[in-house]
């Protein structure tokens, strides 16, 4: 068999294949995002993008009633916007298989929020497998399914960033396709709100089983060696105990909801001290807790916040002492991260930036507009919160509220934001940064952007058609990189005496076509340059000095945004050709 | 721990975009390639825009954990200075090597980046017990057509002091680049290996 290094989230997409599945659904989200990318590769399986994660999860629901089996994908904060149907689904219970990945971001690498969604899937009464290597997170997506239909319940494959983001050595197996389940949809079952009463036991009954088979399930091991010390432990942070602590005894768990009580009392019984070693909340400690156990070790030691790792465990284990970080000690400057170079959300940035208006910000590139030297963006929350936070804002008294959103969060979960600004009379202007891709995940395709995950052509979404269908009186649309353009529109729509929209238009420079887009780079003629510095003012990071303080374009990296050229007073920045003649 | 069951353990640095996550895979599928049990940490997501960048393969018989504990690193390879700096704390005290591009970017969200950059970075990391090799990646890669190859000349280098044969390293680059760009990076790679230490 093959075996092949690759990422937690490439094996989770390569078991989606193996077991069957028919139909994958999701919505980009940091740590989650490469799974949907990778199935996408795999011509039996039917893989999209949905507008957001709860149709994705809607979506995935109405494919598994109908008997298929199916994987739908979201980062942590994802479930949020999906917990509707996601409570919901367990009472009526699936018919062909449907797993969940929910990708947990400890660190926050690319989140706005630590959230451990056990507690979710606890709250739906949905089980949680949790993989810990790449290999099982390719096996368990199998072994879920196979729950899901057992059990009739949808299913959670629980994932966190260094999971998600490692890579280990997996060993590859062949597709089995499994027949689609066919099934009468029968009323009593699936209108859940008219037969909840019917419905709500089959629920808690479906979770006594559930406790049943965590008793018995090999999901969760124990590995004796004969120790006086345990570990309880789960996901990625058992392979950093195998690491540490080669001597202990371990009872690894394989699935965390619903715990099983017997084997976690037997096990902290015969060991005279337990470490329970969970990254996140202590969602397995208080369960232990709660049985009345009290000779463990958890997050008072080894702590909440943030991610673990070897040797944050080790040295609050005392095993060892860690090296000082240099950074704290040389003081370190941060280098956080910043719009790329060319990239058009630049422009509207520097304008609002003079404007001095209050700015409602979103979650895409563009909450970079919050960090030097732009500082022009005041509020950022969660995906499509801009519109509604620029709304309350102006009714809390702020005049010159604009609202600034990416084409994908605004399909995502502005529009009804949008359709309500309207309709209770607001004046906001709202700013729709449209770059044709989901720019901050890497650059997936949506509904605005005219292609779909397969790669194929895909109704595109009018943008202008639909803010003046939803009643928005102002709809304009420029070209982002033309300065004076963008800075007229803003000016004029925020003047404007009832709600109004700008267009921002311009693809993202990550995008293929347009790394792969022959041009001429610019160039800065030091017989015309004058030094003023107001190529500078642009903050291109392709703009660096000479020795002799002129400024110079790095002809690799320019993207011929023409931006610098628009704000030099003496016209000293031009295409370089070699033969080029200023006329 | 025998010299059979060693693991190995390199940390990789450098900002969004100079390619820590390219030379990070060549290494570990080098290392795959060689027989060895390997891990890899990868960073996806918002750092890539021009952020921060560290990575970590661990290789050897039986790998568990793929983070490398600081004080650990066989080697710590920064494709940048400050970078460099930063993971520098990975490096084992006294039988670890810092490779250090001499390649400055400075931060432009940063203000006053410019003056508060660190300087005499090596000597500062010698001072401190580590054994540091600069090398001119930065120019070696511009002198051979691009730059941005820097990073090849950085594993070039890196591959002189681990236990794959060369015929590997070269296999994986011929695996893993583009064939429009294999030979100049083939070249990056060789200059790395005969770079004199500074
Ligand atoms: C509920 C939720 N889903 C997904 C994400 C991950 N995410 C962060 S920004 C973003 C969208 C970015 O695209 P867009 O709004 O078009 O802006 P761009 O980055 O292209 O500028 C996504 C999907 C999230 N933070 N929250």
């Amino acid at each position: 068999m093959k075996r092949e290094l690759i990422l937690g989230n490439h094996a989770i997409a390569r078991g989606a294949w193996e077991a069957g599945v028919n139909f994958a659904s999701g919505y980009p989200g940091t740590p989650s995002t490469e799974i949907l990318e990778a199935l996408a590769r795999y011509p039996e399986v039917d893989s999209q993008w949905s507008a957001n994660e709860k149709v994705a999860f809607e979506e995935g629901m109405g494919a598994a009633i109908g008997g298929l089996r199916v994987l739908v994908t979201m980062k942590h904060v994802g479930l949020n916007v999906a917990a509707d149907p996601f409570m919901v689904f367990p009472y009526a219970g699936t018919v062909g298989g449907f797993l969940l990945v929910s990708a947990d971001d400890p660190g926050m690498h690319s989140s706005q929020n630590e959230q451990d969604n056990r507690y979710l899937a606890r709250m739906a009464k949905v089980p949680v497998l949790e993989p810990s290597t790449a290999q099982e997170c390719k096996d368990y997506v199998k072994l879920g399914l196979e729950i899901s239909e057992q059990f009739n319940t949808p299913v959670m494959l629980r994932t966190t960033t260094r999971l998600a983001h490692h890579k280990g050595l997996v060993t590859f197996g062949e597709r089995h396709e499994v027949p689609r389940i066919e099934q009468d949809l029968d009323p009593r079952q699936f209108s859940v709100p008219i037969y909840r009463r019917i419905l709500r036991p089959t629920v808690e009954q479906r979770l006594k089983d559930l406790e049943s088979f965590a008793e018995t399930t090999e999901l969760n091991q124990i590995e004796n060696s004969g120790s006086t010390t345990g570990v309880v432990t789960n996901g990625i942070a058992y392979q950093y105990v195998k690491e540490i602590l080669p001597d202990a005894d371990v009872l690894r768990l394989g699935m965390t909801f619903p715990l099983p009580a017997k084997i976690l009392r037997d096990f902290c019984n015969i060991h005279e001290q337990v470490y329970v070693i969970e990254e996140g909340e202590p969602f397995i400690e208080d369960f232990i807790r709660s049985l009345g156990i009290d000779n463990i070790v958890g997050k008072e030691l080894f702590g909440v916040i943030g991610e673990y790792s070897p040797g944050r465990l080790g040295s609050a284990l005392g095993l060892f002492e860690l090296p000082p970080d240099l950074t704290k000690e040389m003081t370190l400057m941060p280098r956080p991260p910043m719009f790329c170079i060319g990239c058009g959300h630049r422009t509207v940035f520097s304008a609002l930036r003079q404007l001095r208006v209050t700015v409602a910000g979103d979650i895409g590139c563009y909450t970079m507009g919050a960090l030097p030297p732009y500082e022009a963006s005041h509020t950022t929350f969660n995906m499509g919160a801009s519109i509604g936070t620029a709304f309350g804002l102006e009714r809390a008294g702020k005049e010159r509220v604009v609202a600034v959103i990416g084409d994908s969060t605004f399909v995502h979960a502005g529009i009804p934001a949008l359709i309500d600004a309207v309709y209770n009379g607001s004046k906001i202007t709202l700013i729709i940064l449209d770059n044709s891709t989901t720019g901050m995940t890497g650059g997936q395709p949506h509904p605005a952007s005219g292609k779909a995950l397969s790669g194929k052509d895909a109704p595109t979404l009018d943008l202008e058609g639909l803010c003046l269908a939803v009643g928005v009186e102002h709809v304009v649309k420029v070209d982002t990189w033309d300065r004076k353009a963008v800075n007229n529109a803003l000016r004029e729509a925020i003047a404007y005496k009832g709600p109004s929209v700008v267009i921002t238009q311009g693809p993202c420079q990550r995008l293929p076509e347009m790394k792969r887009r022959s041009l001429t780079p610019y160039f800065i003629d030091e017989s015309l340059c004058t030094q003023c510095d107001a190529c500078f003012k642009v903050w291109c990071p392709a703009i660096t000095r000479t020795e002799n303080n002129f400024p110079v374009i790095n002809p690799q990296e320019c993207t011929a945004c023409t931006v610098c050229a628009q704000v030099c007073p003496t016209e000293a920045i031009y295409p370089f050709e070699p033969n080029y003649v200023q006329i | 721990m025998s010299e059979k069951d060693k693991i190995w353990s390199i940390v990789f640095s450098g900002v969004g975009g100079q390619g820590v996550i390219l030379i990070t895979e060549i290494t570990a599928l080098a290392a795959v390639k060689n027989g060895y049990d390997v891990k890899q940490t990868e960073v996806h997501g918002v750092s890539q825009r021009g952020g921060s960048v560290e990575t970590q393969v661990r290789f050897g018989k039986r790998v568990w954990s793929p983070m490398v504990t600081p004080g650990n690193a066989d080697a710590v390879v920064g494709l940048e200075v400050l970078e460099g700096l930063r993971s520098a704390h990975y490096a084992e005290a006294e039988t670890g090597v810092i490779l250090l591009n001499e390649h400055k970017i400075v931060p432009a969200s940063v203000e006053n980046a410019e003056q508060m950059y660190p300087s005499n970075s090596a000597e500062l990391l010698i001072q401190k017990g580590y054994q540091v090799i600069q090398l001119s990646a930065t120019k070696i890669a511009h002198e051979l057509g691009d730059g941005r190859m820097a990073n090849v000349v950085m594993i070039g280098r890196l591959s002189t002091l681990l236990p794959i044969p060369q015929e590997i390293w070269s296999d994986t680059l011929k695996k893993r680049i583009p064939l429009k760009y294999l030979d100049p990076n083939l070249k990056a790679f060789e200059a790395g290996r005969a770079a004199v230490t500074a």
